[in-house]
């Protein structure tokens, strides 16, 4: 069946909310990649059999939802009873029956399912009530966890394609562009670029073809809100690049996405068909006599395959490799047609934009970075997870409110933003807002959204020095500043971590990072010295020590540090078969003794000691 | 027309020059290891890198590569600016490090007055510097028989899979352009090998000595309509063939003239 009319779209999107609010509970079991791993699948199949078993009366199997990632995947596999929002975590198969007895025959809480807050180890039953979601806002990821991740019905219930009806019935092109416009948003996929300027210069070019593209090659390491949005909410994606064909004069758009993601691909091809199959992709959508078509395109596996140029390189089937170019993609992009080219999750905004107009999303967030931003929070934090808050929000708001703190209470160090060519902040640093703005004036930057949080035993030269190793290998190799430049430049911070820094070397390296800067062909390059620059900036004295006394402040560099046995040894003898060495000896109930010439510093001794009897100097 | 000025100086280009050609016209010498005439510019080596600026952006200004960077009505282009010179030498500094037995390297370092290198010198660093013209040029000649492999440090140039290249002439044309004479190739009376492959050679009728691959000489007759006996003679016996014909025209007409 074709949907001919804006109508018509309506009419199913109250119909389709009305089957769904029919079922007096929901189970959204989540089918994240997180609750995956960790047997979701399993859970939602025993789900199925339970319930045919126990015959419930007023629930249908239907009533069972396969959403996208919740965000809270370190609590997982999660179970949400809907509308009431009751909260189910570190569900598991055994559970089931029990979920099923209680809380669907009965509407009976399962206590030991609940959240526990760690503040005042009190059960919480409802997750809008949870710190981790209390304080989120939800535009890009507002369908995930709420709606089945590939059902077109569940898509139109939640209100999606109205925002398309809307373009497509009551504005024409050049008022889309002025509504994105207005709403101040700018790119998610790291540069920040004013997505509606973008739109309008590209709207503007003499050209019979245009192309409309999106970036999900995600090559951050750690990051997955764009694979959480595919997988989870692939229609919005797809609904944004529609309006965007729209705005611009495009019969044709391609998602780009990385070659990790299988499902992904999975998941937005069931949509392209979907749509295709309804008339909301292809000829003639919504009868309005508009037509856009969607061909997935797969990522080539390399980090600096999400760089423009070589994004369309790639998707036009050559080698994934930058292009130096003085004229931007706008301008002459995939086949050296005029293209605009966004990311997953600005594309995933633009749906809300449109149907709740731009202004409404220009009051959320700072002025010159409107809106919501997604990050993947991780790294050594209570609450780990995808996050969605305004921004604006501060570093400190994200990382005790929404992440509860440091691990084990240990001191803060530093939270590392913006990717592997993104930068450390310090405490400092921690009431900054966080917008593009702000963060590029810090020395680090928004990037996609990756965010790390370091504790104290986190040696920034050692992360400095992976980040760098990180981009080394992710060089394409093809210009002189990135690819022997960024090698010495880690070179060096290897050295500084074993120990054979020089006084010399940081002077070399700040120089070197200012020509990598100025010198290299794209952004890879141009941003590759950050780890250097940003942890240069704010933690000199901790270079200085790895260069000057030769020490690991944090105690990380294996090449300086020595493990010293104190007397608070209780000869248990435990770290005697540990020790790969044979360093370590000594007679039961005696302290033991620890020859440093035959350690090779593995901490292994470290790990297994009960009694702290083991110190890092 | 399109006008603008190289250190101070007006110039005039065609609109579509790019800047390097234009600085090398006027007689301004800019180092460069990857460009050349015949194909497209990459700005994979950075060392034409100028720095640009316009009246208007209040003196703020940024670095280019010239041999990419379209002419501009109203530029600035300064190309020896203490910048400039500061980035070529961390270039020619990381060439150094990487590729110490370089003479072209050696010869562009000592121009610069780069005596050694500020960098760890790598231990396996062979000649080849990535310009890709190589790469560039076979592409252009209608073979692209090599490419680059793999990334970052460890990319080189090679055919695919590092066999011996199915598409290869042995038309030589990779390495009478590899700046640094990097790719070898060995002949024999009758045959060449470059790139792991061994090609017939033909041998000129004439004079015995060999001219270019049969696979070439097939290559160009079917691209350019020439017939292959043509390429049994070497460029010194047509010479001379030339000049036997031209002798005998020249001979005849004094004949019909006489
Ligand atoms: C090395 C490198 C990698 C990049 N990777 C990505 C990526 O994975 N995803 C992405 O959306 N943008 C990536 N970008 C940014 C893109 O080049 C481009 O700016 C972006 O996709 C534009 O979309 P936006 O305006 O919506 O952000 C990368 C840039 C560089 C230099
Ligand atoms: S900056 Fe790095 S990634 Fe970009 S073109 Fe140069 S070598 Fe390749
Ligand atoms: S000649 Fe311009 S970058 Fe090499």
């Amino acid at each position: 069946m074709r949907i001919e009319s804006v109508e018509q779209l309506r009419k199913l999107e109250k119909k389709y909310r009305g089957e769904t609010e029919s079922h007096p509970v929901r189970v959204h079991i989540c089918y994240g990649p997180g609750c995956l791993a960790n047997g979701a699948q399993e859970i939602g199949d025993r789900f199925r059999k339970v319930i045919k078993e126990k015959k419930l009366k007023n629930f249908k199997v239907e009533a069972i939802k396969e959403t996208g990632c919740h965000g809270f995947c370190e609590r997982g596999p999660l179970v949400v009873l809907e509308p009431e929002g009751t909260f189910y975590t570190k569900v598991k198969v055994k559970d089931v029956e029990a979920i099923v007895e209680k809380s669907l025959g009965k509407s009976e809480i399962i206590e030991s399912l609940l959240y526990t807050n760690p503040a005042d180890d009190k059960k919480i039953q409802r997750y809008k009530d949870i710190p981790f979601y209390a304080h989120q806002k939800r535009i890009a990821l507002r369908n995930l966890g709420q709606i089945d991740q590939t059902s077109l019905h569940d898509y139109i219930a939640a209100g999606g394609y109205q925002g398309l009806a809307k373009a497509l019935t009551a504005m024409n092109p050049n008022k889309v562009i002025k509504e994105v416009e207005l709403s101040g948003i700018r790119g998610r996929g790291g540069g920040g670029f004013a997505t509606g300027r973008k739109w309008a210069t590209c709207a503007k070019i003499e050209s019979d073809v245009r192309y409309v593209v999106c970036n999900g090659d995600e090559g951050d390491p750690g990051a997955f809100m764009d694979r959480a949005i595919m997988e989870g909410d692939p229609h919005t994606v797809l609904e944004g690049m529609i309006i965007c064909a729209y705005a611009v004069g495009s019969t044709q758009g391609y998602v780009y996405v990385r070659d990790e993601y299988p499902l992904a691909v999975v998941h937005l091809q069931k949509a392209i068909e979907d749509a295709e199959a309804v008339g909301l992709i292809g000829e003639n959508i919504l009868g309005t006599g508009f037509s856009f078509h969607i061909a997935i395109s797969r990522g080539a596996g390399a980090f600096v395959c999400g760089e423009s140029s070589a994004l369309m390189r790639s998707v036009a089937g050559e080698v994934g490799e930058p292009r130096a170019k003085y004229i931007r993609s706008v301008v002459k992009g995939l086949k050296d047609k005029p293209t605009v080219l966004n990311n997953v999750e600005t594309f995933a905004c633009i749906p809300v934009i449109l149907s709740e107009g731009g202004k409404a999303f220009s009051k959320i967030g700072t002025p010159k970075s409107t809106g919501t931003k997604a990050f993947s929070l991780v790294g050594k934090i209570e609450n780990t997870g995808l996050i969605e808050v305004p921004m604006g929000t501060t570093l400190r708001e994200i990382i005790y409110n929404i992440g509860g703190g440091i691990k084990d209470g240990k001191p803060f160090k530093a939270v590392q933003t913006g990717g592997p060519s993104g930068g450390c902040l310090p405490e400092s640093k921690l009431d900054l807002p966080v917008d593009f703005d702000t963060l590029t004036e810090a020395g680090s930057m928004m990037g996609s959204g990756g965010m790390i949080v370091m504790d104290d035993a986190t040696c920034v030269v050692d992360v400095a020095r992976y980040f760098l190793s990180f981009l080394v290998e992710e060089s394409c190799g093809k210009c002189v500043p990135c690819r022997e430049g960024l090698y010495q430049l880690h070179q060096s911070a290897v050295r500084i971590c074993e120990g054979k820094g020089t006084d010399d070397d940081l002077e070399i390296m700040q120089h070197l990072s200012d020509m990598i800067v100025i010198g290299s062909l794209c952004g890879l390059g141009t941003s590759g010295p950050n780890p250097f620059l940003s942890t240069i900036r704010y933690f000199r004295d901790e270079y200085e020590a790895h260069i000057k006394e030769k020490k690991c402040p944090a105690g990380v560099c294996t090449a300086l540090i020595t493990y010293i046995i104190t007397d608070r040894c209780t000869g248990c003898l435990a770290c005697i078969p540990a020790c790969a060495t044979d360093a370590i000896t000594g007679k039961k109930g005696q302290v033991h003794q620890l020859a440093q010439d035959k350690c090779d510093r593995c901490g292994a001794c470290y790990a297994v000691c009960k009694y702290d009897a083991i110190e890092i100097h | 027309m399109i006008k603008f000025t190289i250190n101070g100086k007006l110039v005039q280009a065609d609109q579509g020059d790019m800047l390097l050609t234009v600085i090398r016209r006027e007689g301004i010498d800019v180092p460069s290891q990857c460009h050349h005439q015949a194909v497209e510019p990459s700005g994979a080596c950075r060392l034409c890198m100028v720095e640009i600026t316009r009246q208007e952006w209040d003196g703020w200004s940024k670095f280019v590569t010239s041999c990419l960077y379209p002419v501009e009505d109203g530029l600035m282009v300064t190309t020896h600016s203490a910048k400039v010179i500061q980035l070529r030498k961390t270039i020619i500094d990381l060439y150094l490090a990487r590729h110490p037995n370089s003479t072209e390297i050696m010869r562009l370092a000592s121009e610069y007055g780069v005596t050694r290198t500020t960098y760890e010198t790598v231990a396996d660093g062979d000649d080849c510097i990535m310009c890709g013209l190589c790469t560039r040029i076979c592409a252009h000649m209608g073979f692209s028989a090599i490419s680059t492999v793999g990334r970052g440090h460890d990319k080189e140039i090679a055919p695919p899979l590092k066999e011996a290249p199915t598409d290869c002439t042995g038309c030589l044309s990779c390495a009478n352009n590899c700046p640094t004479n990097f790719i070898e190739f060995t002949r024999d009376s009758n045959s060449l090998t470059i790139w792991g492959r061994t090609f017939e050679t033909l041998a000129c009728s004439q004079c015995g000595k060999t001219t270019i691959t049969r696979d070439f000489a097939e290559h160009l007759s079917k691209t350019r309509d020439i017939p292959i006996a043509y390429f049994e003679v070497c460029d010194d016996c047509h010479r001379k063939e030339t000049a036997k014909t031209m002798g005998r025209v020249v001979n005849w007409t004094r004949e019909v003239q006489a």
